[in-house]
């Protein structure tokens, strides 16, 4: 199908994307980043925005750089620019392994980083490494500007904090830079395509001990959810096999994820479990090379 | 509706069109334009025969605005050919039969075109997770992989023309 009519504005800078957002609050407006996820769902007729925003044109949010701790992405930086970053590569290689999962080059090309995350789908891949990361989202809005940690970022489906007339500007991620290891795996049916679930993990070790664990999940929930459990069963042991099947067993336990179509409760839970235990033993194979 | 003017350079050649907002590119370019070699498949980001290069990098047509392409250069299918002389990926597409009923074909000739840009030596692993943007009903992908890689050799100037080499000539009469 074709979208129905909606008016449209390309502004050049986020004051002027805030007023026009503030002043046409009536036609549920809708800002543009890449579209890969928006346009389907308006070719759908699924979303009917009556005014549409397009931030091709605001300058200040085609940023990738990295300040002195932190990695910042602007909201309007192509997925594929992201992917190809030497500084991205360094600071946030989890982030590089996971790009290589979202659909395909075609649309990584278009495809922003910001928009994944304010498009916020449960089964989408770079929620859940925003979340493993401890990113940070800058949003600009009516009241200012406002830092949300990723933690309190994805509310459910489709669903954000950002409050209506509110954006979000900037990505920022901690630069890990020669910390640990990392790894991203999921299971999809069809390569390039929303994967069933997929596991994003970051392991710390000193002298061979986990001094830290960071490993979350897509697709078995709401949101992206954080395998508490697998961190703290992993925390402060040499991660052999034997705790390795237990962190995975109790973080399995802790998902309940809704069957569907695609797979059963059952189905899902085991798949986690797999990705869980190659992600984890990916990130610590790295993660001991490294030393 | 209020129209948006447009202006961008398509195949090398300047246009000025006034769209809707709501005009997908591949629309534009097939109906304000008339270039009818880019298709229009499953209309929703899938299926890649709606392929076209945007500043020189492959997107999705049926799930871009032409408004987003204001100011863009596009390259189509039809830019690729010079004259009477098809481009070497063409010409590989029809000697190695890398179509049949060529619907994918614009598509997968304007990605091909991007994978050889990036890696002017890709092999055939390479080619074949390159393309997996796009869907083929016909020819099973082996094909399309061969004739990516030899037109890349064709490119790099490694090989002969086809029909120089083992293809008769009458063939393609």
């Amino acid at each position: 199908m074709k979208p129905p009519p909606f008016r449209y504005a390309a502004p050049t800078s986020v004051e002027e994307v805030l007023d026009l957002l503030a002043a046409n609050a009536d036609a549920e407006p809708r800002v543009l980043a890449g579209g890969q996820s928006l346009v389907p769902l308006m070719n759908f007729r699924l979303a009917q925005p009556g005014f549409l925003i397009d931030l091709r044109l605001v300058e200040a949010l085609t940023t990738l750089r990295t300040e002195r701790d932190v990695l910042v992405i602007g909201a309007m930086v192509r997925q594929s620019a992201v992917e190809r970053s030497s500084e991205v590569a360094l600071a946030a290689p989890l982030l590089v392994e996971a790009l290589g999962y979202v659909a395909h080059p075609p649309i990584r090309n278009s495809g922003t980083v910001g928009g994944s995350l304010a498009h916020a789908d449960p089964s989408a891949e770079l929620p859940a490494v925003a979340l493993a990361l401890d990113a940070e989202l800058l949003t600009a809005g009516p009241s200012g500007t406002r830092t949300i940690p990723a933690a309190e970022f994805f509310r459910g489906p489709f669903t954000t904090a950002l409050e209506p007339g509110e954006i979000l500007i900037e990505v920022r991620i901690p630069r890990r830079e020669g910390v640990g290891g990392y790894a991203f795996v999921e299971f999809a049916r069809t390569h390039g395509n929303f994967a069933l679930v997929g596991v994003a993990a970051v392991i710390e070790m000193e002298k061979d001990i986990v001094t830290g664990a960071s490993i979350t999940l897509s697709g078995v929930a709401s949101t992206p959810v954080r395998a508490a459990a697998a961190e703290r069963a992993l925390a402060g042991t040499s991660a052999d096999a034997a705790t390795i099947k237990v962190a995975v067993d109790a973080a399995a336990d802790e998902l309940s994820p809704a069957g569907d179509l695609h797979a059963s409760t059952a189905t899902r839970t085991d798949i986690a479990r797999s990705c869980l235990r190659r992600g984890i033993q990916l990130a610590l194979s790295r993660a001991q090379d490294r030393r | 509706m209020d129209k948006y003017d447009i202006t961008f350079i398509v195949n090398g050649r300047s246009s000025t069109v006034s769209v809707e907002p709501r005009k997908l590119l591949v629309d534009v370019l097939r109906e304000d334009l008339g270039l009818k070699g880019t298709h229009i498949g499953c209309e929703h980001g899938v299926c890649g025969t709606c392929t076209v290069l945007l500043n020189g990098r492959s997107i999705r047509s049926c799930i871009t605005f032409a408004v987003q392409a204001d100011g863009a250069e596009i390259r189509t299918v039809e830019g690729l050919a010079n004259g009477a002389d098809l481009h070497p990926l063409q010409d590989e597409f029809w000697t190695k039969q890398g179509l049949q009923c060529g619907y994918c074909t614009p598509g997968m000739l304007m990605r091909a075109c991007e994978i050889i840009e990036q890696n002017p030596d890709p092999s055939p692993e390479q080619v074949r997770e390159g393309i997996a943007s796009n869907l083929c009903r016909c020819t099973g992908y082996q094909f399309i992989i061969e004739a990516v890689c030899a037109a890349a050799g064709r490119m790099r100037g490694e090989e002969q023309r086809p029909d120089q080499a083992t293809m008769p000539t009458e063939a393609k009469s």
